[in-house]
């Protein structure tokens, strides 16, 4: 489907500003959960404004790597398309519902395990075309591999939670998927399972996941066939079947792991970081990532992960425990400064998704 | 702009010399004259005062002190930026980054290396070699250039395709704001919480902060790298094989392309076995596994011939591998050779433009009269076309200069940017009012702002004024609509 609405969106925009309403954008509404809850105060109402309705794939050329679409666009559209013309998406961005969009997915800056391998969100953004909080349409980057003309305003919008502008389009540069595709799983301890990964990362293995969870490394191989089965022979093991589904599974939070009551801790850490913590952990990005359900007081969690040089997010709750706890790890004051500052330019009456990404911005 | 008088500067000279040694400060004729010019030796200004720290508790007082005074100050690192991204200004002082030269780790559990911005491109990977990494970004100038200069840039180099940019190979920042604050953009982490400002410091041109330190990310050395030098006899075949490579799912190494002339400067200079009677020549590398790189060449040899090659010839062995790139990597002096001057672009188009482009440059050197010689980076749509040019001969370098910005438009108007590599610095900043709208040089304005609220840092380059974009505004007039039409005219 395609629709361009980029009208009736900036009008949207402009009224908000006019009535000093506040919007809460909303793509496919899969993630939610994820940032601080947005807020409804007694002074100012907010109201909901629909990227899903702005859909549509506007330019794709194979040959040249690049996929550009509308930020409403089901993330599943544009996954069918690559699809079909043996690409991908190369962060593996998780879905986490069946309407998830690439404006959700390039706002919340979300990768899957291959991303110590093949980057992340940030990394594949080419150019972003964005409604500014003054209901200003502004184009950023482009289609094109390189370019440093201006300041990297497309990828300072990935991660940023909708709070600097209102995603319109997004330019995207994708890879071909590998031809072959293997998962070895073997058994060990949690520490020889670091080692290994460390191990394995210093090496040239085609290597395009390392997990780690009860008791069993995940190692994934990708790419020529040739360099897999050599491959596979190195790293030994056991080849799972249907690796593709426990990779979605994981990606998806649908792994047995992630069933719990308990609040859900991110943490992204050096890959050298020694997370000692009683709870059993899912580690990715071969090691420097951990999943952990908690009920432990958040500064506790943030100490574990910023005394390993990385940094702890609230990832998920499901009651009200932590209702006034930031999701995100708090920022050095004169980096926060600067966030202030950026905000201020960007959304300088805070009308887009204040508080989403810390409760003053 | 900085408003600084002659007395701010008196004041601040005195305070610098009672917190820097004598030899931390270059202040004569001779002294400062190296200082002039960057790689763009076509601008040239001599700095008021030059300073070398050699601690980050000096450049944070440098800073400072610039700040109190008013003073505007350029950061400056091996001096090989093509841009005049460096090019000092007559009322400012140039901060030399020269003494901040050492590797201060190398962590092979981590994949990372901490280095000082002083530190050259190609030193890194070498110091990383006993452990079989490396650092990935590999601009020409890898032996001379910093990797300070490289993030403030946004380098590329010959392997982007595959393995990114600068800011896809960082992972962490230290940067002196200019009131003086050290602050860590970005962690040892891959992802780090807030806003991306690693994104937004690499490639801002020393405009936002001075930076100190860096952690980069290495990669495991591929177990192998061949490279396929292709020759073809029309410069569109040529294109096409780099899409038919592509179209195939292969991602190469390096995939890079040389018109004409640049293959005879090249091959005259490095004897690099250059095929001199073709019209275009492809360099293909493939890297990674053993099993994979032979069974990728085969199969990238055979598509070649079937897009028209001429001839083929696949490097054996490292030595040759690196033989056939020397002549890649030497087309800058080599053309430097055949010409008493040459002014290279950096524009990038989609790739299916190149035989439009190519054209149209073509078209171009005929009615300004003046020689081009084409170096591609194919992958990933990087033209560098190599203007030359005589700077004794009277008219000629502003001649360079027209036809080099209107290749630049060129690339604009095919869906690409004025620069991929080399930065905007002072050459291309007209060329920005064609690529944005008031709004976005309104908010990069905003941005520096954000961060440099007296406008000190590097002043007067990457972004330009509303005001300059308005002036040439009339020149720039495109099938009929004006640029910046908000703008009042005079």
């Amino acid at each position: 489907m395609s629709v361009n609405r980029t009208q009736e969106l900036q009008d949207r925009v402009r009224a908000a500003l006019n009535d000093k309403t506040m919007l809460k954008i909303v793509g496919g509404n899969s993630k939610e959960f994820y940032g601080n809850p947005s807020l409804d105060s007694e002074n100012n109402k907010t109201e909901i404004i629909e990227t899903r309705i702005h859909q549509g794939i506007t330019s794709y050329e194979p040959s040249e790597l690049v996929i550009t679409a509308r930020a409403g666009t089901p993330l599943k559209e544009i996954e069918a398309l690559l699809a079909e013309n043996n690409q991908m998406l190369p962060f593996e961005p998780p879905h986490f519902g069946e309407h998830a969009t690439l404006g959700g997915a390039i706002a919340t800056g979300l990768s899957g395990s291959r991303r110590p391998f093949a980057g992340s969100a940030r990394d594949f953004v080419l150019g972003t075309k964005i409604i500014s909080g003054k209901g200003e349409i502004m184009s950023f980057g482009g289609q094109v591999i390189k370019n440093v003309a201006g300041y990297d305003v497309s990828r300072l919008m990935v991660g940023a939670m909708g709070t600097l502008g209102l995603l319109l389009e997004i330019s995207i540069k994708v890879l071909p998927r590998p031809n072959t595709e293997v998962t070895q799983c073997i058994a060990m301890s949690q520490q020889q399972a670091l080692k290994t990964m460390r191990e394995f990362h210093q090496t040239s293995l085609p290597l395009s996941a390392l997990a780690y969870e009860n008791e069993k490394l995940y190692v994934r191989l990708s790419g020529a066939e040739s360099a897999v089965t050599a491959a596979q022979k190195k790293v030994s093991g056991e080849t799972m079947l249907h690796a593709e589904n426990f990779w979605r599974q994981v990606n998806e939070q649908l792994h047995p792991f992630f069933k719990s009551n308990k609040p859900l801790w991110r943490l992204s850490v050096p890959y050298i970081a020694a997370i000692d913590i009683e709870e059993k952990s899912f580690i990715d990005w071969s090691g420097g990532l951990y999943w952990i359900h908690s009920d432990k007081e958040a500064e506790e969690i943030q100490q574990l992960a910023s005394a390993q040089g990385g940094a702890a997010t609230l990832f998920k709750v499901t009651d009200n425990s932590h209702a006034y706890t930031e999701r995100f790890a708090p920022l050095q004051a004169k980096i926060k400064q600067f966030h202030v500052n950026l905000k201020m330019r960007f959304d300088p009456y805070g009308i887009l998704n204040y508080g989403r990404l810390y409760s003053d911005l | 702009m900085t408003s600084a008088t002659k007395a701010n500067r008196n004041s601040l000279r005195n305070k610098l010399h009672q917190v820097l040694p004598k030899s931390s400060i270059l202040e004569t004729e001779e002294q400062t004259r190296p200082y002039e010019c960057d790689g763009l030796t076509a601008y040239q200004q001599k700095p008021w005062i030059v300073v070398l720290p050699d601690s980050i508790e000096q450049v944070q007082t440098i800073l400072r002190l610039c700040f109190e005074e008013g003073v505007p100050v350029v950061a400056r690192g091996a001096g090989t930026g093509l841009s005049g991204g460096a090019l000092p200004l007559a009322n400012g002082v140039l901060l030399s980054l020269a003494k901040f030269n050492r590797i201060l780790d190398i962590n092979p559990d981590n994949r990372s290396a901490t280095v000082e911005p002083g530190v050259r491109n190609l030193a890194i990977s070498q110091a990383a070699e006993e452990f079989n990494l490396y650092y990935a970004p590999d601009p020409s100038s890898q032996i001379a250039c910093t990797i300070g200069g490289n993030v403030a840039e946004n380098a590329g180099g010959v392997h982007c395709l595959k393995y990114g940019l600068t800011v896809h190979n960082i992972l962490q920042l230290k940067v002196i704001t200019i009131d003086g604050e050290l602050i860590t953009i970005g962690s040892q982490a891959l992802d780090t919480p807030g806003y991306d400002l690693l994104a937004l410091m690499t490639g801002s041109e020393g405009m936002l902060g001075v930076i100190v330190e860096v952690t980069v990310k290495l990669l495991p050395r591929p177990e192998q790298a061949q490279v396929i030098l292709a020759a073809f006899d029309d410069v569109v075949k040529a294109g096409e094989a780099v899409a038919a490579i592509i179209a195939e799912g292969i991602i190469p190494a390096g995939l890079e392309m040389m018109d004409n002339p640049a293959i005879r400067a090249a091959e005259d200079y490095a004897h690099a076995g250059y095929p001199v009677d073709a019209e275009a020549i492809l360099l293909c590398e493939l890297d990674g596994t053993h099993e994979e790189v032979s069974e990728q060449i085969q199969f990238v040899q055979h598509l070649l011939k079937q897009k028209g090659a001429t001839s083929l010839r696949t490097s054996a062995n490292e030595a040759e591998r690196l033989k056939i790139w020397l002549g890649r990597k030497s087309a800058f002096p080599a053309v430097g050779r055949i010409s008493p001057d040459y002014y290279c672009m950096d524009g990038t188009i989609p790739r299916h433009q190149l035989p439009k482009i190519l054209k149209d440059i073509s078209e171009l050197s005929k009615e300004y009269n003046l020689l081009v010689a084409n170096v591609f980076h194919a992958g990933d749509g990087n033209l560098h076309p190599l203007i030359l040019y005589d700077a004794n001969i009277e008219g000629e370098l502003e001649r360079t200069e027209e036809f080099g910005g209107k290749i630049l438009e060129l690339c604009v108007e095919a869906g690409g940017a004025i620069t991929g590599e080399h930065g905007v610095g002072k050459e291309k900043i007209d060329q920005m009012c064609v690529q944005f709208k008031s709004l976005e040089l309104q908010i990069f304005h905003d941005i520096k702002h954000s961060f440099d609220s007296k406008e000190l840092l590097n002043p007067g380059k990457a972004v330009p004024t509303l005001h300059r974009c308005a002036e040439l505004g009339g020149m720039h007039v495109h099938n009929g609509l004006l640029s910046h039409p908000g703008l009042e005219r005079f």
